[in-house]
């Protein structure tokens, strides 16, 4: 027996959104699977880790929070991959934009005023845009793959940042823990009511709206699509592939640090050694699963939101390790692309005696 | 022992690992096939060996079955790719995610338990010559299987009928289809090697140069090895240079950091990291040495046309 795939003569509008839904299933069955091999009672465990984190206030509130950065980055992330370029160091960016965001809480504590968030993540935005630039920069002038670039850069800003933490910027009257000063005041995001949601969350939805506008209604979005899925064609068009690398990257670059200060003036409050749970690289999987379009990366974000609180919530109810987190969210992508297979070719089971063809 | 060859010991158990997940990706890539799920292999391999290990008590077995879980990471990887023919940058990132979530979930019940250490070589006579004796005849086996698989892969590509078809397939996969070879079946081989070498690595880290299970023990050392093959202009020879340098880099870090320089720790632990990136950056210039070698077909899907 033999797998065949047969191309479409068309690629399946209908599997274009079902491979998402598909890829959802297969993974919470395997993860039933994977639960019971713990010994732990699947449709229990399954409850706790996708349904119970939308049953109660404080939980959906949890979902929000995480889902905030995962959409910021995921957008980014969407146009980049849907021009095939590949930025895969957003955790660093993420990471840069932190340190840069939060120069004005720790040395201009006094300032406080509207603007002084404003420039908050603005730097934020500028130092996720610097760090992205050195692999756009190496890509153009000297044609290095960005993929190894940006990803060695997340441990070089990751490092930076556990240094200037437990050095310069380290709180002088913090009892020599690895924090900087608590912000407060404007340097602190504001949120809704007593809650933790904040208005993070707003900032990626809109960054989301705007980026689906440009992608649907804007020549640069026609440029990305093009550049994207025949190259060739870009370059008759007279769309330049240096420039594309140098808008994706500084794009998604931003919006990883801008997601960076937002985190560290948000539901951190100060700069610390870790300051993200790999939201850069979950952020990979949320663009995918949205389907490279930025209102998908939404309800993505979402998900994969939820996949953080239920690996908490299997954590403290059955004890199991918090990596069921990272297992689901790597079974999810996984399944994704399998599923996108779907989309372009029929696949077939061939028996070995249909040997004439 | 003098200092100079303590420090060149280090030097080698540093490059191993480095060596190991290399050379087998560069196979892979020179079957036309970018794996960057070398960083989910190893750290599979490294866990997998460390937990058979303490099982069974037998360092050996840890080592097989490292190599095991290489090779079925690898074949997940293989078929996403070539039966199902999906993008292969992003089946690459979901095997290291995947891998990365497993290995801590396996792993989480092994962690700060003391470790089982694969023995060294010893010769009688042979291993207590001065000066070469610890150097040549005392090392860990796995640093002679490196060594051994780095001039086997060398000598198959560039001398036997095998390497011919390998690097036919990545050079143009359709010619090598019509000229009757097995392209997804050769690129299914080279994947399935890639996966043992990386989980043997990953057993060099848990069950040689650190024995023990730490979470993310690989530490990026499988995306260094991708951007070696990058360096090294996929030839074996450069490919073992490199891995050396860079496990000197490595080492150099380390050595700086004992010394109390006051040079900042973070820093000199980014050294690796930024070597890599200037290495390719030295490499990338160099046109003549970057395209002459690089496979045509790398990072391409192949769907025969019946």
């Amino acid at each position: 027996m033999q797998l065949i795939l047969e191309k479409r003569a068309q690629a399946s509008h209908f599997m274009h959104f079902a491979s998402p839904l598909l890829a959802i299933s297969l993974t919470v069955l395997l993860g039933g699977v994977i639960f019971s091999a713990m010994g732990q009672p699947p449709l229990t465990a399954l409850y706790i880790y996708f349904v119970d984190p939308l049953t109660s206030l404080w939980a959906i509130e949890e979902v929000l929070v995480k889902a905030a950065p995962l959409v910021l980055i995921g957008v980014g992330l969407s146009i980049t991959f849907r021009a095939n370029v590949w930025n895969i160091g957003a955790e660093g960016q993420l990471t840069a934009g932190a340190i840069l965001g939060a120069i004005i809480p720790i040395f201009f504590a006094q300032w406080q005023s509207p603007l002084a968030l404003i420039t908050m993540l603005a730097l934020g935005m500028l130092g996720g845009a610097m760090l992205a630039a050195i692999p756009a920069l190496l890509k153009t002038r000297f044609g290095v793959n960005e993929i190894l670039t940006s990803l060695m850069l997340v441990y070089v800003a990751q490092l930076l940042l556990d240094w200037i933490i437990r050095g310069p910027w380290k709180d002088p009257h913090g009892y020599n823990f690895p924090k900087s000063v608590a912000f407060d005041g404007w340097h602190l995001i504001p949120t809704y009511g007593d809650g933790r949601v904040h208005m993070g969350l707003i900032i990626a939805l809109l960054a989301a709206l705007i980026l689906y506008w440009l992608m649907t209604r804007t020549i640069k979005g026609f440029e990305v699509r093009v550049i994207g899925s025949a190259p060739r064609a870009g370059a008759f068009a007279g769309f330049s592939q240096t420039k594309m690398v140098w808008f994706c990257f500084l794009l998604s670059g931003a919006l990883a640090g801008l997601a960076g200060i937002i985190e560290v003036a948000g539901p951190i409050g100060q700069l610390q050694p870790h300051i993200s749970p790999n939201y850069g690289f979950t952020a990979i999987i949320v663009a995918f699963l949205g389907r490279l379009n930025p209102i998908g990366v939404i309800f993505a974000g979402l998900l994969l939101a939820i996949s953080y609180i239920g690996g908490e919530g299997v954590q403290i109810e059955l004890g199991i390790s918090d990596k069921t987190a990272q297992v689901f969210q790597g079974m999810l992508l996984f399944f994704i692309l399998m599923c996108d297979t779907l989309i372009h070719y029929r696949v077939r089971l061939l028996k070995p005696q249909g040997g004439a063809l | 022992m003098s200092a100079y060859e303590a420090i060149i010991l280090t030097v080698i158990t540093a490059s191993t690992p480095l060596l190991l997940a290399a050379i087998g990706e560069l196979v892979v890539e020179r079957s036309g096939v970018l794996n960057l799920g070398i960083e989910g292999m190893m750290v599979m391999g490294a866990v997998s060996g460390f937990a058979i290990a303490q099982v069974t008590g037998s360092a050996w077995l840890g080592v097989l079955m490292a190599m095991f879980a290489g090779i079925a990471m690898s074949l997940l990887f293989a078929f996403m790719t070539q039966t199902l023919v999906a993008n292969q940058v992003a089946t690459g990132l979901s095997i290291t995610l995947l891998g990365l979530g497993l290995s801590g979930l396996i792993g989480s019940s092994f962690v700060g338990m003391p470790g089982l250490k694969l023995g060294y070589l010893n010769i009688p006579g042979l291993s207590d010559l001065p000066v070469v004796g610890k150097l040549v005849f005392g090392q860990d086996p796995l640093v002679y299987i490196s060594i051994a698989l780095t001039i086997g892969v060398a000598y198959v590509l560039k001398r036997t009928r095998i390497g011919l078809i390998i690097r036919a397939v990545g050079q143009n996969h359709d010619s090598a289809h019509a000229l009757g070879y097995p392209v997804i079946k050769v690129r299914y081989a080279c994947i399935a090697f890639g996966g043992m070498t990386s989980g043997l690595a990953g057993a060099y880290l848990s069950l040689v140069y650190t024995p023990q299970w730490i979470e993310n023990m690989t530490a990026g050392r499988g995306w260094i090895a991708l951007a070696l093959v990058v360096f090294s202009t996929w030839l074996p020879g450069r490919l073992a240079a490199g891995a050396y340098l860079f496990g000197g880099v490595w080492i150099l870090g380390l050595y700086a950091q004992g010394m109390g320089l006051g040079i900042p720790s973070q820093l000199l632990s980014s050294l690796p990291y930024v070597a890599t990136i200037l290495a390719l950056i030295v490499i990338s210039t160099n046109r003549r040495l970057s395209v002459i070698n690089t496979p045509a077909s790398l990072g391409q899907g192949f769907v025969p046309d019946r």
